[in-house]
């Protein structure tokens, strides 16, 4: 049967994507936050997940507001990268799992979570990102695991909300420990922490709630599911709604789970950069 | 039971919550914004900014605030941050170019504020 072994947390800022392209790993401005996954790295490299549930938020590639799926789960053999308007490197196409895709959206579904299916789907900087963090050279990465990308709705209101994200999270774990092959799975949970682009208030970065999330994500995901949407955006920034994806990563993991790496770092462009590793309790 | 009212949002300072309202107000600038996705598509835009908002429909608030490169303006005008990003790109604008507008403060202000924000 699939175990789910851990969940790793990680922002997905554009601009690391050129720092990573540029090599800047030992740049002062960046090394403090690029320091905080060589440690997860080894786990990875120690435990080798077959898969990796990638729930991240689409940034208007995938979806725009035509039709916007509040939860779209990826049913493809593969996942293409694509230009977001300024014309990055094209990545070669990262391998789906089509069997277990579709495994869980029977499993949502039947648990009354009305999902989207994408049998194609274009993955913007929010998926890739935390791929090439985690597995450098990604997709081109000897232990690159499959993935299933799964992304929420964080472009316009109404957003779910945080109770509905942790059980959102919940069901995917039925899910995934249901599905009757020997695989091994690491769950991440992209985006965040706390940012705001737009407004006057656009610059705007809460580190003592962003701590009181990391922490809480750990002990007591409950209490965060009392934290409003307004109230989010309130101390979390306009897009430090991203949160969400962390809490429905939290769900996955089930009760207990044992922090093996934490880094926080402000900022990293317009953010506070959030990195962690979470082992599921055996 | 009363039904809920339809506007929940909290009042908070400096912020647009993009709802449903705003969506439907900024739906084709947005939708502009959304096609420049698009290298072919940015390249015809750069030819002839002002065809292409006729051809996106764009109202005239939009269109000047496009002209004007304002991003405040491009909000009110039911503009969404993710979108708009897209035409900050085309004329190679960060997300602190764009903040530093926004808060009327030069780029290097803008840095040193966020990084303030470590303390
Ligand atoms: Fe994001």
């Amino acid at each position: 049967m699939a175990t789910i072994i851990g969940g790793l947390t990680s922002s997905h800022i554009p601009a690391v994507g050129n720092a990573i392209h540029n090599k800047l790993f030992d740049d002062p401005y960046w090394k403090p936050f690029f320091d905080g996954y060589p440690p997860i790295r080894e786990w990875l490299d120690h435990h080798k997940p077959d898969v990796a549930i990638n729930i991240y938020n689409d940034h208007g590639l995938g979806f725009f507001l035509d039709r916007m799926p509040t939860f779209a789960i990826g049913a493809a053999a593969e996942y293409r990268n694509e230009d977001e308007g300024w014309g990055i490197p094209k990545l070669d196409p990262f391998p789906g799992d089509p069997e277990l895709s579709w495994h869980i959206i029977e499993s949502m579904v039947a648990d009354e979570f009305d999902i989207t299916s994408c049998q194609e789907l274009a993955v913007d900087h929010g998926f890739t990102v935390p791929m090439q963090l985690f597995w450098p050279g990604a997709p081109n990465n000897p232990a690159m695991p499959r993935t299933v990308p799964i992304s929420a709705n964080t472009v316009q209101h109404p957003i779910p909300t945080l109770k509905r994200a942790l059980d959102f999270g919940k069901a995917l774990r039925k899910a995934l420990l249901s599905f009757p092959k020997d695989v091994k799975i690491v769950v991440m949970g992209t985006g965040g922490l706390s940012h705001q682009l737009d407004g006057q208030r656009a610059g705007f970065i809460n580190k003592s709630f962003d701590q009181m999330c990391m922490e809480k994500i750990v002990t007591a995901p409950e209490e965060l599911t009392h934290i409003s949407r307004m109230e989010l955006v309130e101390k979390a920034g306009a897009q430090g709604t991203e949160f969400l994806m962390w809490m429905m990563m939290r769900g996955a993991l089930g009760d207990k789970v044992v922090p093996l790496e934490k880094n926080y770092h402000i900022p990293i462009s317009n953010t506070g950069a959030g990195t962690m590793l979470l082992e599921c309790a055996a | 039971m009363a039904a809920e009212p339809f506007d929940q949002h909290a009042d908070i300072p400096g912020t647009t919550i993009f709802d449903g309202k705003q969506a439907m107000k900024g739906y084709a600038l947005n939708k502009m914004c959304y096609s420049f996705n698009s290298a072919e598509n940015r390249a015809e835009y750069l030819r002839d900014p002002e065809a292409y908002f006729v051809k996106y429909g764009l109202a005239d608030d939009q269109k000047q605030a496009c002209r004007d490169k304002n991003v405040l303006a491009m909000i009110a005008a039911g503009g969404n941050i993710y979108y708009l990003a897209k035409f900050a790109g085309i004329y190679k604008l960060s997300v602190q170019d764009v903040g530093a507008q926004q808060t009327g403060m030069t780029t290097e202000q803008f840095k040193e504020k966020l990084k303030r924000a470590g303390d």
